[in-house]
């Protein structure tokens, strides 16, 4: 399936006979649901990993062995500001 | 190769010549022959096919819901407090556009409990948006099965075979079993083009808002409505095929009928032998027989019913505080048509109770004396 | 890449709407690494219904079948049985719910799957109550936790159903707990589902800010203390007999320390913490026993 596709429909006939979904939730970007913004400094960050695999987001991926935020989507639930063992995430307001 | 079968046997078997993939049911009488039998033939290798001895009738349709939707074909019975309890989930299999097929044997809702035959419980599935066959004969039974998966594997909607408690489903009749080879030609495998698939993954019945779930349910009307097409072409088709064709109605000796009898089920058959007689006796009588309840048969009750003065219709079952359940439906096909009869609504047999030739002379009988209705329920039969 | 503890590969797309700091988000998330692409999903009324996304999207990348309340384990069964006849035994069938769908109106459906051993995974996310329809409570509600229908003049005093029991009575090959705040060990206890034939049954403890009145940044922390004061002991029971606890604290947390930052919790007097850990430390007992006994 297509990522990021957006579907529009205009009739009845252009429906699956139910309601099937035709793409990805990757259409909605959640990243407007900040108020705060985590950011990683990456002279601490120590790569081990720990925001990556608690983000219920999918919003952390990792790249060259460091933890990289994806802010279209962060919802900024502060998980992993919380988690990081050195305190390598802090934050910042959401731009006004 | 003809068999004698009782009605719930006829099911069985047709559902082996179906060749169903996935079963899920739960006994209840006067069901279990047709579980019993199947269970059988699942463990002696006749029918390959997984048997899922489920908990409840609710859990019955949802692991029928689970199996059509994975791609396998499914069927079920049951009877009266067994549909009642899957209602919820009827719903769930016609929004989901499954085509499960599934036996109802007919009997009358509990309290009190009750195993005779009685058609409220499959009539009160009506609005559910699963089709309906009524039998009249167990032949009937058994070519339904076949029947039905043809034609709801084409319009994607599910079908519940009705037949009376007792009257069929422990009846036995002669019935001719078609053989597995022209079954297999007439009926394809199951190929749902929109099954879950791994290889192919897709979100089913997630939430909908008032911006599309009124176009949904518009494409599942229009799927009842080609479907009496379906149910036509694929009648007569098998006809071509086994012998006997199917229509959406059987209308006997209604062409220059002045009082038509309207029946469903085992009544029907009764019902045949009394306008022979009457014929006989000079009155123009006729029988109409509805085969296909759902989708009902708009165009071909008015057709059969136009040139009638007067239509007698029975009701083996009632919608309380508002009457016999055919008459309604055939009364509101009638209104308004050019020449539109005299309708009559006669509820009797309920529970079992049963309708003798002399009982149905009776009702046509009344057609003849009374220039209208009386009331919109005439009771017959009741001990009042 | 650096070698990573759990599975890299997202089954799953961002976007969806969950809450901020959803436990039962990241529970799906790490779950499918451990089950992998092959993965088809039954799932009942629940969060998950509408976490997942509205028609036409989704954001799981395997395949959902959206079901009726009381149904995930029997459509799971009937997958099941479906994946059979269509000789796909390389197909994970799950039933994914929340414990309403599971200790309440969907148990009967489990125990029926469960007494026929069917081969699926039944997975449910713990969030403590009937959180989509807005926090009313379960029988998975913990006593005196504040609910919409437990409020604080009208608590709940019965303990939290014992469903990890009840399913060991069946004599399942394999149950087990899990919690968020522990993803090697969630994310191997769903592989060791997998390589099992027959019924296994996953409890999974996750944290849900708003029907816990905890701040979202905080989920972790609580699946974790959840573990640490043996609320929510992590063990697992095969045959419904073997009992191995795999995390045993040397000194369990007092209770207190996950209590006191809930605002669920918030109305429970010195007395209500003492009882809370007196009824937590006899569960632990007798949980302890039951190891020892049958298992290790």
């Amino acid at each position: 399936m297509a990522e990021e596709k957006r579907i529009v429909f205009e009739k009845a006939g252009d429906l699956p006979p139910m309601a099937m979904s035709l793409g990805l939730m990757s259409v909605n970007k959640t990243g407007n649901w900040r108020n705060e913004r985590p950011i990683i400094d990456y002279d601490k960050c120590v790569g081990c990993m720990i925001c990556w695999k608690f983000c219920p987001d999918v919003s952390i991926y990792i790249e060259d062995d460091k933890p990289v935020i994806n802010y279209d989507y962060c919802k900024g639930c502060g998980i992993c500001v919380e988690e990081c063992p050195v305190d390598a995430i802090y934050t910042e307001k959401e731009g006004k | 190769m003809r068999k004698v079968l009782m009605g719930n046997h006829a099911l069985s078997e047709g559902a082996v010549l179906s060749r169903v993939q996935v079963i899920a049911a739960y006994p209840i009488t006067p069901q279990t022959q047709v579980v019993e039998l199947l269970s059988e033939k699942c463990a002696d290798g006749t029918l390959n096919a997984k048997f899922v001895k489920v908990e409840s009738e609710h859990s019955a349709m949802a692991a029928c819901i689970g199996a059509s939707a994975a791609g396998a074909r499914a069927f079920t019975a049951t009877s009266a407090q067994g549909l009642a309890l899957m209602h919820e989930v009827l719903h769930w299999a016609v929004g989901a556009r499954l085509p499960i097929v599934m036996g109802n044997i007919n009997r009358a809702m509990a309290p009190p409990w009750t195993i005779w035959t009685d058609q409220t419980d499959s009539l009160a599935q009506r609005d559910t948006g699963w089709m309906q066959v009524y039998c009249q004969n167990n032949q009937e039974v058994l070519d339904a099965v076949i029947l039905s998966y043809k034609v709801s594997e084409q319009v994607l909607l599910p079908t519940m075979i009705v037949l009376d408690a007792f009257f069929l489903s422990h009846t036995y009749e002669v019935v001719e079993m078609p053989l597995q080879d022209k079954v297999d030609k007439y009926l394809p495998p199951y190929n749902n083009p929109y099954r879950m698939d791994v290889d192919d993954p897709h979100t089913f019945g997630g939430l909908t808002g008032p911006d599309w779930y009124f176009e949904l349910r518009y494409n599942i009307e229009q799927a009842m409505e080609e479907a009496k097409d379906v149910w036509k072409k694929e009648g007569a088709l098998y006809g071509e095929y086994f012998g006997r064709k199917y229509d959406l109605v059987d209308a006997y000796r209604c062409e220059d009928a002045e009082v038509i009898f309207v029946a469903v089920a085992t009544v029907a058959s009764t019902a045949r032998v009394v306008v022979d007689e009457m014929r006989k006796e000079g009155k123009k009588v006729g029988l109409l027989r509805l085969f296909v309840f759902r989708p009902f048969p708009y165009e071909d009750v008015r057709s059969a019913l136009g040139n009638a003065k007067k239509v007698v219709v029975m009701d083996r079952n009632i919608s309380f505080g508002a009457g016999g359940i055919f008459y309604q439906e055939v009364k509101s096909a009638m209104y308004g048509m050019k020449n539109e009869p005299v309708i009559f609504g006669i509820v009797s047999g309920l529970g079992g109770r049963d309708i003798t030739p002399s009982h149905i002379r009776e009702m046509i009988e009344y057609a003849y004396k009374h220039d209208e209705p009386e009331k919109d329920i005439i009771w017959m039969g009741v001990k009042v | 890449m650096k070698k990573l503890t759990i599975p890299y590969e997202e089954h799953m797309t961002s976007g969806h709407l969950a809450c901020q700091g959803c436990g039962a988000a990241l529970c799906m998330r790490l779950a499918l690494k451990g089950l992998g692409a092959k993965t088809m999903f039954a799932i009942p009324a629940c969060c998950w219904s509408v976490i997942d996304g509205p028609f036409p999207y989704s954001s799981l990348k395997v395949p959902l079948f959206h079901t009726a309340f009381e149904t995930a384990a029997a459509t799971a069964s009937g997958m099941r049985a479906a994946m059979e006849m269509l000789g796909r035994e390389d197909v994970n069938v799950v039933a994914w719910a929340g414990d309403g769908g599971t200790f309440d109106i969907g148990i009967q459906a489990l125990s029926g799957a469960a007494e026929r051993n069917d081969n699926i995974i039944y997975i449910c996310y713990d969030n403590e109550a009937y959180m989509n329809t807005g926090i009313q409570r379960s029988s998975a509600t913990p006593p005196k936790a504040w609910t919409t229908t437990t409020p604080v003049k009208f608590p709940k005093e019965r303990p939290k159903k014992n469903l990890d029991e009840i399913m060991a009575a069946h004599r399942i090959p394999y149950l087990a707990t899990a919690s968020i705040a522990y993803p090697e060990d969630l994310v191997k206890k769903v592989k060791k589902a997998v390589s099992i034939k027959g019924t296994k049954f996953l409890h999974v403890i996750c944290p849900c800010p708003p029907g816990w009145k905890t701040a979202p940044e905080m989920t972790i922390k609580l699946a974790k203390l959840a573990v640490q004061t043996c609320i929510f002991p992590l063990f697992e029971v095969e045959d419904g007999i073997r009992y191995k606890i795999n995390i045993k604290p040397k000194e369990p947390v007092p209770v207190r320390e996950y209590l006191s930052i809930q605002g669920r919790f918030r109305h429970l007097t010195d007395e209500d913490i003492d009882e809370v850990q007196e009824m937590v430390d006899k569960n632990w007992k007798l949980l302890l026993k039951k190891a020892e006994l049958f298992g290790e």
